[in-house]
């Protein structure tokens, strides 16, 4: 334990002196907060005085049974707060991404994966370290911005639609499902990076395990899919089954004879 | 401390090293020499079970490797070819994880044991990347020592460095073979091998000599004489091989090659020995190899 320990701070202090991960880390959930909350001001404002104007517009077959029992206006907003609160599932598959992609791929340019196999460091003990060094940054700052965009929120809608934020379907999401993603980008990106030299390459190669999140919200954004209860625990019993894969073959791939001589 | 069998490893069916056999003692030097793509590194690499072999097997501190990996990596220190540093992190940083990596009880202790020793202690909390190849080198080989290893590899500890700090180098690995530690030096330094090691193993994909360096460098220092002579050279060398002191005799392009322990002393006998026999002599001159001479021959044999 002490060395994963180890291993997880080595990467902190490696890592966070890195700017482009600073920039994920820090400014993307920043950003990510910012936009949703921007949209529903505006949304917002729009209501006194285009409300007459705007009625009528949003079918109703649209959104679904999202709004019944809402006004026209709320029903907007709250369909606003569920397309962002899918962008709460694009953070925890950035950010680790771009953390555990840097993580092996950047000690194999440094040389330093050598001297590091040749301590007594178990396999595992070491994976563990870089995966909860790139799924702790990304799970905290899932969830601070996430906390971050409540409150605005709270300011910014008026009850009903806020009781929309709070639905266990979008904590569920939030607190079990992103990590859970956390976990596939985690693993995906550690065995792309043990088969690959060039870190920029294996970010790219990682960055693909967000194309489904991607997919996904434009889905939602056009009305294909409805994120519901039942879809939200598909997704994430989906994801937890892909994880238990994942990390069972990012463990196996990673042998160090491998990953010392394949150097292409 | 080291026993190797057989021991092969092949990229693409291509054997880096082939079937080494060696036994190296407690306490001693044992100075791997061999040009580039020996197969040194792959050497060091198996004994340190990093990677495996294709075939045959070896021990380290009486354990085998590919079967007790993790208590040879326990026991073992290493001087990887390339120091391999966090360059974003401090000198002491970069130790410090070591330390814990390997089990260090004393963590801070041992960190500043051997940052002073190296003479790096002033400058513990620069950022490696700042650091000169040679401080590089320097804190690379504190880091393969932290956990007080029995057993030390050091790969081409002075490449690259320049002659003030080669030697602090060379001392330092004195100051550890005279802690009765087992040392492992790869180099293609010849003259190296020689002020440090015990024993000298010329290696190229396959062993080619194992010596102590004063029979090496008997042989690497050892002078010959050369017989010019106006025929049959062939017939003085089955003459001169019968006297006692004659080591080894020659004909090259019909030149005759005498070794002896003493040319000093032995050739006015040779000579003697010629003209009586009626061989006319034409010229007498000595042959001395160089250093280098003797290690291509060494290393060209068999290619
Ligand atoms: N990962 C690898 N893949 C393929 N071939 C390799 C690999 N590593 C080493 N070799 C080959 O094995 C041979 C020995 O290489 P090695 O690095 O062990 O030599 P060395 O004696 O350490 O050389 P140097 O003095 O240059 O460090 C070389 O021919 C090299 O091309
Ligand atoms: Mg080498």
């Amino acid at each position: 334990m002490r060395k994963v320990k180890t291993i997880i701070l080595k990467e902190w202090a490696e890592v966070f002196k890195n700017r482009l991960v600073l920039f994920t880390v820090a400014f993307m959930p920043l950003i990510l907060t910012a936009l949703p909350i921007i949209t529903l001001v505006a949304t917002g404002g729009l209501e006194d005085e285009m409300s007459t104007s705007v009625s009528g517009s949003p079918p109703d077959e649209f959104f679904g049974e999202l709004c019944t029992g809402l006004s026209e206006m709320d029903c907007v907003q709250v369909y606003t707060l569920n397309l962002f609160a899918m962008m709460f599932m694009l953070l925890p598959v950035v950010i680790p991404v771009t953390i555990a992609a840097y993580s092996v791929v950047g000690e194999k340019m440094a040389r330093s994966l050598e001297p590091l196999l040749a301590t007594p460091i178990t396999t595992l003990e070491l994976l563990a370290g870089k995966a909860v060094a790139a799924f702790v940054p990304a799970v905290v700052a899932t969830w601070l911005s996430f906390g971050l965009y409540v409150l605005s929120a709270w300011f910014v809608v008026n009850e009903t639609v806020f009781s929309y934020l709070l639905d266990p379907m979008w904590l569920l999401a939030i607190f079990v499902v992103g990590p859970l993603l956390t976990i596939t980008a985690v693993s995906t990106a550690i065995i792309i990076s043990s088969r690959v030299t060039d870190p920029r390459i294996a970010e790219q190669l990682s960055a693909v395990v967000v194309v489904p999140i991607i997919m996904m919200m434009l889905g939602q954004s056009v009305g294909y899919i409805i994120l519901d209860k039942q879809m939200i625990v598909i997704l994430g019993g989906a994801t937890a089954l892909l994880d238990v894969i994942l990390v069972y073959v990012s463990v196996h791939l990673f042998q160090r004879d491998n990953i010392l001589t394949k150097w292409k | 401390m080291i026993q190797t069998e057989n021991l092969t490893r092949e990229f693409d069916g291509k054997a880096a090293v082939d079937r080494l056999s060696l036994e190296i003692g407690k306490g001693e030097v044992f100075g791997f020499l061999g040009p580039n793509g020996a197969g040194k590194t792959t050497t060091v690499r198996m004994l340190t079970g990093l990677i495996s072999p294709t075939r045959g097997t070896a021990r380290v501190m009486n354990y085998e490797i590919g079967v007790d990996d993790i208590h040879i990596r326990r026991n073992v220190g290493i001087l990887t070819e390339s120091p391999g540093m966090y360059d974003r992190l401090s000198a002491l940083r970069n130790l410090t994880i070591y330390a814990e990596l390997y089990e260090v009880e004393h963590v801070e202790r041992q960190v500043e044991k051997y940052l002073r020793m190296l003479g790096l202690w002033d400058r513990r909390l620069e950022a490696t990347g700042t650091f000169s190849k040679g401080m590089r080198q320097k804190l690379a080989l504190a880091r393969s020592l932290l956990h007080e290893p029995s057993v030390l590899f050091l790969d081409e500890p002075t490449a690259g460095l320049d002659p003030e700090a080669s030697k602090l180098v060379r001392d330092f690995i004195r100051e550890l073979q005279g802690e009765g530690r087992t040392i492992f030096l790869c180099t293609h330094n010849l003259e190296e091998a020689d002020k440090l090691c015990d024993r000298i193993a010329v290696f190229k994909t396959t062993l080619r000599v194992v010596e102590k360096p004063s029979a090496l460098r008997q042989q690497l220092y050892g002078r010959q004489t050369v017989f010019h002579l106006v025929e049959r050279a062939d017939q003085a060398r089955v003459l001169l091989e019968q006297l006692p002191a004659v080591k080894s005799a020659k004909v090259i392009d019909e030149r005759l090659l005498i070794a002896t322990e003493d040319p000093d002393r032995e050739n006015p006998k040779l000579i003697r020995a010629l003209v009586e026999a009626d061989f006319e002599i034409r010229f007498v001159g000595e042959l001395r190899h160089s250093l280098e001479d003797i290690y291509l021959q060494l290393i060209g044999q068999a290619d």
